[in-house]
């Protein structure tokens, strides 16, 4: 399918900003899947491009796929519960769900906790 | 559609969409949580169900959603739209009017908000159903309940229960509809069996009795017996009993029965639970019955199966499958006692119900036999007696130090039925029903029989005897009696001629009388004493 074409890419001015280490930086590959523009879906993306900035501002690139347009993606990362965030890479395949209204939650799924922990103490 | 593990589930829902695909080309959905595709096809290939080749032609449409708690964190408030979503991609993409959804329960284990995945489902439910699907979603059997996480609340329509119970060490699985709105159902649990041809429940055909009959006759394969019912045999379609101790003929009354089946050109169908397909040929040409032959004209079939082999719903179906293969126009079944050792005798009763009812809606004449314990009426043979439209009862009547065998008829429906003790003797020929012999002290059986006999015999020897003396006496009399007539006619004769002499002499006396009337006598001596003696 066109889910390359069809992704929208989040996150560009990080990138940007540190353009000469870029194929190094990105180590997150992140996938969002939505239904819709519905308010839920929005909400969900604000909460996780915050975090994300926050976060892993210039290791990341995030897909948003609207499943109302491609149902058919549902399938290879089977989906079920929306809002869902699949962390592509780096491996193991994660998985979180919900309108990341919690960042906590969402970095502890991210494998992203201890990570963090360590570089701000 | 609910029950416990390795009840048939997921098979049954199988089988609704691949019956739906192939039969009524209906398209149909089947979201799998338990097992990926490969497994499925691979599953039920077994069952001759064809998946991909289904999945090819766009007939069905197989979506593995894959639930893992540890692979999901929750981050804040979600929802099942992506159910939804894959769903409703799954349906729309071959327009399909059937779903299954195999086994939902396991979103409760890879959700975590379980008010929010019920709230979900019951949107669900409602959705299939707007979408005017027939949704079958299994689930697992919960304690006291008939599913694990009450899902019988949201699908309402229809509940159909599974259960596979042991009992005595032979498992049976059952089927029950539990309820199904708009609808008169059975409510009755019903044994179900999953075999090569996948699922096969095979309740009482008709709830009620409203099979046809008939007022055809058959033989009974012997005109004497055939006599003591009304002279016709028994009715084409009716369930007919051979019951009895060990020993007393019932197979040979049963082969009979199918041997006079194939002699009219009706096929004949014949369940040996005991014999083996040679040996009833061997022992049945001990009695003059050539079942071979038939067999060779495709007119008889012995299935012959132990009746250990598999459970009773398994013999049931299997033969269903015969009949439904063969198409006899008579069925024998020999024994059906022991089909006991298969199942408890409640349980044989149910299904003998079930094969009755079942060859009787065919107009299949079908004659079974029971071995009895005594000499009496068997608690087994009184439990299906009510089934039974015939009921003949061959039995051992010990007199005098033998043993005969007898026959009567217990009962036979709508028919005149003699109600005698009938002695019989199964010879190299066949069967012989022999005639009452009535004696000094009633009916006579065995040597008694053939006592009287030889006294009979003896008795017009000596009949016959007495009668050739009398005749030869008259002979002799009538001959003597002869002799004397022609002695006496001999004297007759003897008389005549001296009467004809005296009569000639009369004559020459007569002229010389008249002559010497008118002269005087010339002579007086002899005529003269003459008419002295006449005047």
């Amino acid at each position: 399918m066109t889910r390359v074409s069809r992704a929208k890419r989040v996150g560009g001015a990080a990138k940007r900003r540190r353009a000469p280490h870029k194929p190094v930086q990105v180590e997150y590959l992140l996938r969002l899947y939505v239904a819709g523009s519905t308010a839920k879906s929005l909400q969900a993306l604000a909460n996780l491009r915050r975090i994300c900035e926050e976060h892993l501002a210039g290791r990341y690139q995030l897909e948003v796929i609207d499943l109302l347009e491609n149902p058919a993606l549902a399938r290879g990362d089977q989906i079920l519960a929306l809002p869902a965030l699949v962390r592509q890479l780096p491996p193991p395949v994660k998985k979180i769900i919900g309108d990341f209204s919690s960042a906590e939650r969402v970095l502890v799924g991210l494998d992203l906790r201890p990570l963090h922990q360590g570089r701000t103490t | 559609m609910c029950g416990g593990a390795g009840c048939g589930k997921t098979l049954f829902a199988m089988e609704f969409l691949v019956n739906g695909a192939v039969h009524h080309g209906e398209p149909g959905v089947f979201i799998a949580f338990e097992e990926t595709e490969d497994d499925l096809a691979s599953n039920v290939a077994s069952l001759g169900f064809d998946l991909p080749g289904l999945i090819a032609k766009q007939l069905l449409a197989i979506d593995f959603i894959k639930v893992d708690r540890s692979e999901i964190e929750e981050a804040g408030e979600y929802d099942l739209e992506g159910l939804f979503v894959r769903l409703g991609h799954a349906i729309s993409s071959i327009g399909a009017v059937r779903v299954v959804i195999d086994t939902l329960e396991v979103l409760f284990s890879g959700f975590a908000n379980e008010a929010l995945l019920r709230a979900e489902l019951r949107r669900m439910f409602r959705w299939l159903k707007d979408r005017g699907v027939t949704a079958v979603i299994t689930g697992e059997q919960g304690h006291g309940s008939l599913t694990r996480y009450g899902l019988e609340e949201y699908v309402s329509d229809c509940v159909i229960s599974l259960d596979n119970r042991v009992v005595d060490q032979v498992s049976t699985r059952r089927l029950r509809i539990v309820k199904y709105r708009g609808t008169a159902h059975g409510s009755n649990e019903y044994p179900f069996l999953i075999d090569e041809h996948g699922f096969s429940v095979l309740p009482v055909t008709s709830l009620g009795l409203d099979y046809p009959v008939s007022t055809e006759r058959v033989s009974t394969g012997l005109a004497q017996l055939d006599a003591m019912f009304d002279g016709g045999g028994y009715y084409r379609g009716s369930s007919v009993l051979v019951s009895g101790t060990a020993g007393t003929g019932k197979s040979s009354m049963a082969a009979l029965f199918a041997d006079a089946s194939c002699r009219r050109g009706e096929s004949t169908l014949y369940f040996a639970l005991e014999e083996s397909n040679a040996q009833v040929v061997r022992n049945m040409r001990s009695i003059g019955l050539a079942l071979d032959v038939w067999q060779r004209k495709k007119l008889l079939r012995i299935h012959a199966a132990r009746p250990t082999v598999y459970g009773l719903e398994m013999h049931l179906v299997t033969m269903h499958k015969a009949v439904e293969e063969f198409r006899p126009r008579a069925v024998v079944v020999d024994p059906i006692s022991s089909l006991i050792t298969a199942g408890n005798p409640h349980e044989v009763k149910s299904m003998l119900v079930r094969l009755f009812d079942y060859l009787k809606m065919k107009q299949i004449t079908c004659m079974v036999t029971s071995l009895t314990a005594g000499a009496g009426l068997d608690e087994t043979d009184i439990g299906i007696s009510s089934l039974i439209d015939t009921w003949i009862q061959v039995r051992d009547i010990e007199i005098a130090a033998e043993r005969i065998r007898g026959l009567y008829l217990v009962k036979s429906r709508g028919m005149g039925h003699s109600n005698q003790v009938r002695e019989f003797l199964i010879t190299s020929h066949g069967i012989d029903v022999l005639p009452v012999t009535l004696g000094a002290a009633g009916v006579l059986t065995g040597s008694a029989r053939t006592k009287l006999a030889a006294q009979q015999r003896a008795e017009s020897q000596v009949r016959a005897q007495e009668a050739e003396r009398k005749q030869r006496q008259v002979e002799r009399r009538r001959r003597a009696m002869e002799a004397q007539i022609e002695a006496m006619r001999m004297q007759l004769a003897a008389d005549e001629d001296e009467s004809r002499v005296i009569a000639e002499d009369m004559q020459v006396d007569e002229p010389r009388t008249a002559s010497r009337r008118a002269p005087p006598p010339r002579t007086h001596s002899r005529p003269r004493s003459t008419n002295g003696k006449q005047s």
